[in-house]
């Protein structure tokens, strides 16, 4: 366990306000490895996923991603980082309303310059791999809440990202789809290699991670990385 | 559960008598099932033997367990052993669980490494299950599910009681 | 960012203006149609002083060229002579012409020269004489319709035109003798009056119309903002996102343009079927001046892009959503005042340079100071609104719920209200330089219709024909009196002065005391009396002492020219000019004004004072007082008066058709207003209508501990009403004020105050109409199901 983590933080600080919601947390991912992000409901999970995949800036703490300094990059580095390294699924309400599930899935390549043709077949085979071809022209108000995730799944996936950022993929779905999703989440990542940070608060859904960490008010245990 | 282990960490916050003991462990423990004196007897003859306690003195008066028990650094160490290992998971331990986080709360241990530890293994349990209910037919499916949603219905009980903590710990010292 | 980057951007977010499901194409719908609104009406604008440059055009190509003087006949040539006439408040042109040789000119618009005795009509005319209607002008027009007068020789389809071959013209009664059709083209199309109202108007149509897009794209917030956080997500920076912002807001603008642009269309398609202000047009007149088609073209999409990146300042789209940033800061009165008074110091200098007879106007102090004035008094409203808002307190529920949420936020409602206040302000400014042109053009004919309704002058060659003219129009129907005169002149006796080239002379009137008192003010009047009656040069007449050289009691006239030009063509006279001595008792009396608003002077004489047959050349003037029961009155007096004289003139005291010009265009401003503001409401009615939505559980939750459904009723008309109310009571001050400052600016004064009031009215109506609209939904929300989470 000697390899260099792909994405290494130390001493992450972010307070909302007054509020704390990080206090010094420390963590790192392995290319390809998932690891899930465990702890009481307020303990700072989504801050830190969040810091992490550079959509928020911490207060203090270093955040290393392939060598670079993440919370050194501009807005639109980090952005261009999201679009063509990271991919994202939330619980509900990242696909964009008004675009059909192929167009959504399409979308970073697309905001990444990639032709429309070529994106969108690009996506159609990613829908197709999570049994989710149907909903091609379908907007996302029209499908299930178990397609609809699958269709980020899918987008998450689609630049061949090295890290998806998952939080709460499963929180607004029923077991079954949830186990589904899950699997389809974990196997797509196995395959492309790319590493999931994934917050949950479930530990079903944290049983198909390849390692746990704690948030708990702020800080985090990571058995492995502990100092 | 073990009750020798449970009696040493209930030493451990200071000598006391037999009877002392008894009662201490009825009322934190033995809701349901209270400890005879005979297995307090037997109990505390076994780690005398094994040095995990030594009798600090003989109260005077009527009654057989006039004996105050003490303590030694092999028993608190004993205990500690006892407390940072994980307990196999399996449904209903909580009561094993329980008695582990009072007692390191007693002894001012963290009790927040014993949950972490518990769902530490837990998880590598439920990985396990995971694994084996992907590659399984359906009737593993269902067996496996089983289990996880119990080992999940442990691990909840345990972050409600990571998050009582505090509020255990004020209550056990009092 | 390479340009294909920053296209796509603008693509999708125009993408995202029609996928938007129904609210967001409603909103875009909505954004569309204000917007194309105000382009037609830009459009249309902007083509009107083209549309009066045509018609200028129009009328010098099918005008007689008067550059070459024509003394004699020639095979080409022809006699011409303009017989105007109107005909129940409508205008009809007529051109009477006689060639003197065998190749005259074919006119303008037709095919071939009339012959004798025919008339080409055009098309509007010959509809006009073949219906029922057109019965007594058929009288009036004693030609035989022959032929059609094509585009080329008429100013507008509707036009009533005539062009005849007269028998009778000869070289005595003509307008003058040409060889071609066609005059020089006039150069410059408007006077400065004209300009400003154009400017005026178009700032006044083009500011509303960005205002309505600022509103606009703050439509479905929400909405927009999860969208935009969504792409943020997925890798888009924050240029971007404003990129795909702006050209949502862009798809709407240009589709406005689209609509805009078709509703022009058509609205010119119309041009030929409406005569507004004398205007009546062909389609291919109606174009916009380049110019100001491409600002309009240009500032549309622009203006939509800049409005909606500057709606989204402070704000921060982010991955997770959108951050106000913005900490709600007290507004600032000094700058908001700053932009009035920066708009009023452009505006001020200008007082009194504006000129009818100017050809150009400041054009970027007035825009510019328009536009600031403007701008200003939207920005003050978001103030004005809080500051009000803050000091309420108090009163019943639904007023305090509504004060509670204005108090909140009363940007938002400010900000929808700011487009009415634009357009009112505007339209009040606009209606009262209109108001006050009206009043001008009314003032300058000081026409008294109390005495007389139609003039008619008519040439005849003796007192006595002229006597029968005016006995005859006194027997005409419909005539209820006649003021009739004889009119000639009388000359100083004797040779020429030193530095005279002709003889002096005086006006001399012949006719009864009644018709005497209608030129002055005469103490006493009885047959025999004669009056030298002076103006005093008003109205720039030449001073007394030019009459009194000729005229005065006691003196001795001529009454034929004793000096005649060589040139003149009138028959020579037999012998020496007749004498006449004004009586040595003849009264010298003041002028007044006669009928036609015109003061005269001269003489005046009863017919027993002077023999009416010494009298040189006649004239028969005649006015005309109507009885008003007797239906097309009018028409009889013009077809009495064609019957004894073709070339006479006839003209209406009181311009019917003017007003009715001038009212139309009235009725132009107020519609426009109207739509303007319907748009305004239309853009309140979405915010209203939104913020119900997002407060879904609240207003269930408040129907569900009891308080009653006309309490929330009530409470989103006041939520409303406070705003529109404190914006009109903003735009009725500025628009007064504005009104003034462009009133000074071509020297009028205020006529009219009230000119505001039926704004204010659409105003009040509009606030009824948006909480008509919003209670069923407000009503739909507030049954208990709006508990229920989705």
């Amino acid at each position: 366990m000697t390899t260099t983590p792909l994405l290494r933080a130390t001493g992450l600080t972010k307070a909302y306000g007054a509020t704390p919601a990080l206090s010094g947390a420390d963590f790192a991912l392995r290319a390809g490895e998932v690891v899930a992000v465990m702890g009481p409901s307020g303990s700072g999970k989504s801050t830190l996923l969040h810091c992490l995949a550079g959509i928020v800036r911490p207060d203090a703490g270093t955040l290393t991603y392939d060598g670079r300094e993440l919370t050194a990059l501009s807005d639109a580095h980090r952005s261009a980082l999201r679009r063509t390294d990271f991919g994202f699924v939330f619980q509900f309400g990242q696909l964009v309303p008004e675009l059909t599930c192929v167009e959504n899935v399409a979308l970073p390549l697309r905001l990444n310059g990639d032709r429309r043709k070529a994106a969108e077949a690009r996506a159609t085979e990613w829908l197709a791999r999570l049994e989710v071809d149907d909903t091609a022209g379908k907007r996302p108000g029209e499908i299930s809440g178990g397609q609809g995730q699958r269709v980020a799944v899918a987008r998450a996936l689609v630049t061949a990202p090295r890290v998806i950022f998952a939080d709460e993929p499963t929180g607004a779905l029923d077991s079954l789809n949830g186990e589904r999703v899950m699997q389809l989440l974990t196997d797509a990542s196995r395959d492309t290699g790319a590493a999931v940070v994934l917050v949950t608060h479930e530990a079903r859904v944290a049983a198909y991670s390849d390692r746990e960490v704690v948030v708990r008010d702020g800080a985090v245990r990571d058995a492995e990385w502990a100092a | 559960m073990s009750i020798g282990h449970t009696l040493l960490g209930l030493l451990e916050s200071g000598p006391r008598h037999g009877y002392d003991l008894k009662r201490a462990f009825d009322e934190r423990f033995g809701h349901d099932r209270p400890l005879h004196y005979g297995q307090v007897y037997s109990t505390m003859s076994r780690l005398l033997r094994n040095g995990l306690v030594v009798v600090e003195g003989i109260e005077p008066g009527d009654g057989p367990e006039r004996k105050r028990y003490a303590i030694t650094e092999a028993g608190i160490t004993d205990v500690g052993q006892w407390l940072a290992t994980p307990e196999k998971p399996e449904p209903y331990l909580q009561s094993t669980l329980y008695t582990k986080v009072v007692l390191a709360l007693l002894t001012g241990r963290g009790a927040a490494d014993i949950l972490d530890a518990q769902r530490s293994e837990h998880l590598r349990l439920m990985r396990e299950l995971t694994r084996r209910k992907r590659d399984g037919d359906l009737a593993d499916q269902l067996i496996c599910d089983h289990a996880l949603f119990h080992l999940e219905a442990d691990l909840r009980w345990l972050e409600l009681t990571a998050a009582r903590l505090d509020r255990l710990a004020e209550e056990v010292r009092r | 960012m390479s340009l294909s980057g920053r296209a796509r951007d603008l693509a999708l977010g125009a993408r995202f203006a029609f996928t938007g499901g129904r609210s967001g194409l409603l909103r875009t719908v909505l954004t569309a149609t204000g917007v194309g609104f105000g382009v037609a009406l830009l459009l249309l604008a902007a083509s009107f002083p083209n549309m009066l440059f045509q018609r200028e055009v129009r009328e010098s190509v099918r005008a007689v060229d008067a550059g070459e003087q024509v003394t004699s006949p020639r095979p080409g040539s022809f006699l011409h002579l303009d017989r105007p006439t109107v005909y129940r408040g409508e205008a009809v042109s007529g051109l009477l012409l006689r060639p003197e040789g065998d190749a005259p000119p074919v006119p303008p618009g037709a095919t071939r020269f009339p012959a004798r005795g025919e008339m080409l009509v055009s098309p509007a005319l010959r509809d006009l004489l073949d219906s029922p209607e057109g019965a007594l002008l058929r009288e009036r027009l004693p030609y035989k319709a022959a032929g059609t007068i094509g585009p080329a020789g008429l100013i507008g389809p509707a036009e009533l035109r005539y062009v005849a071959h007269a028998g009778f013209l000869t070289t005595e009664n003509l307008d003058g003798r040409g060889v071609r059709f066609g005059w020089s083209v006039p150069a410059e199309p408007m006077n400065a009056f004209l300009l400003l109202l154009v400017l005026v108007a178009c700032v006044v149509l083009l500011l509303p119309v960005l205002v309505f897009i600022a509103t606009a794209v703050r439509f479905g917030g929400e909405q927009r903002d999860r969208r935009l956080a969504a792409l943020r997500l997925v890798g888009a920076d924050t240029a971007m996102a404003r990129r795909i912002a702006a050209g949502e807001a862009l798809a709407g603008a240009l589709l406005g343009l689209a609509v805009g642009g078709g509703l022009f269309a058509l609205a010119r398609r119309f041009a030929g079927a409406f005569t507004i202000w004398d205007v009546n047009a062909y389609p291919s007149d109606v174009v916009p001046m380049p110019a100001l088609a491409a600002l309009v073209l240009v500032t549309v999409p622009v203006a939509s892009v800049v409005v909606a990146l500057f709606a989204l300042r402070g704000v921060a789209i982010e991955p997770l959503g959108v951050v106000r940033t913005a900490v709600p800061r007290r507004r600032r009165l000094w700058w908001r005042l700053l932009l009035v008074v920066a708009g009023a110091a452009l505006l001020l200098p200008l007082v009194g340079e504006v000129r009818v007879t100017g050809t150009s106007v400041d054009t970027v102090a007035i825009a510019a100071g328009m536009v600031l004035c403007l701008l200003g008094l939207v920005t003050l409203l978001p103030w004005l609104v809080e500051a009000c808002v803050k000091r309420l307190n108090g009163g019943p529920v639904a007023w305090q719920l509504a004060v509670r949420r204005l108090q909140l936020s009363s940007g938002t409602a400010a900000r929808a209200v700011s487009g009415i206040v634009v357009a009112a302000t505007g339209a009040i400014a606009l209606q009262m330089l209109f108001q006050a042109m009206e009043n001008d053009f009314t003032q300058h004919t000081g026409e008294d219709t109390a005495r007389a309704q139609v003039a008619v002058g008519t040439h005849a060659r003796t007192a006595e024909e002229a006597r029968r003219v005016i006995d005859r129009f006194e027997r005409t129907p419909g005539v209820s009196a006649v003021i009739g005169t004889v009119e000639s002149h009388v000359w100083r006796p004797g040779p020429l002065k030193g530095g005279e080239e002709f003889a002096p002379s005086a006006s001399i009137r012949v006719g009864d005391c009644p018709s005497l008192k209608e030129y002055a003010a005469l103490p006493s009047c009885a047959d025999g009396d004669v009056f030298v009656f002076l103006a005093h040069g008003a109205q720039g007449n030449p001073g007394d002492s030019w009459v009194t050289r000729t005229a005065r009691p006691g003196a001795t006239v001529v009454l034929r020219d004793p000096h005649p030009h060589p040139d003149a063509s009138r028959r020579a006279g037999n012998g020496p000019p007749p004498r006449w001595r004004i009586p040595a008792d003849a009264r010298v009396v003041d002028a007044r004004p006669d009928p036609t608003g015109m003061y005269q002077f001269g003489i005046l004489a009863t017919p027993s004072a002077i023999d009416g047959r010494l009298l040189d050349e006649p004239d028969a003037q005649a006015m005309v007082r109507l009885d008003p029961a007797v239906p097309d009155a009018a028409e009889h007096v013009r077809n009495a008066a064609a019957a004894i004289d073709p070339t006479s003139w006839v003209r209406t005291l009181q311009d019917v058709q003017r007003d009715a010009a001038f009212s139309s265009v009235r009725t132009g401003i107020l519609v426009g207003s109207t739509l303007t503001m319907l748009l305004v409401a239309a853009s309140l009615l979405v915010a209203t209508l939104e913020q119900l939505r997002d407060r879904k559980r609240l207003l269930s939750s408040l129907v569900a501990f009891g308080t009653r459904r006309s309490t929330l009723s009530w409470s989103v008309l006041w939520q409303t009403a406070v705003p529109i109310v404190l914006g009109l009571a903003l735009a009725a001050a500025g628009g007064l004020a504005l009104g003034v400052v462009l009133l000074r600016m071509t020297g009028q004064r205020v006529r009219d105050w009230s000119v505001f009031l039926p704004v204010m009215g659409i105003g009040a109506g509009l606030i009824a109409v948006v909480t008509l609209v919003s209670l069923p939904v407000l009503w739909r929300l507030m049954r208990a199901d709006g508990l229920r989470t989705e």
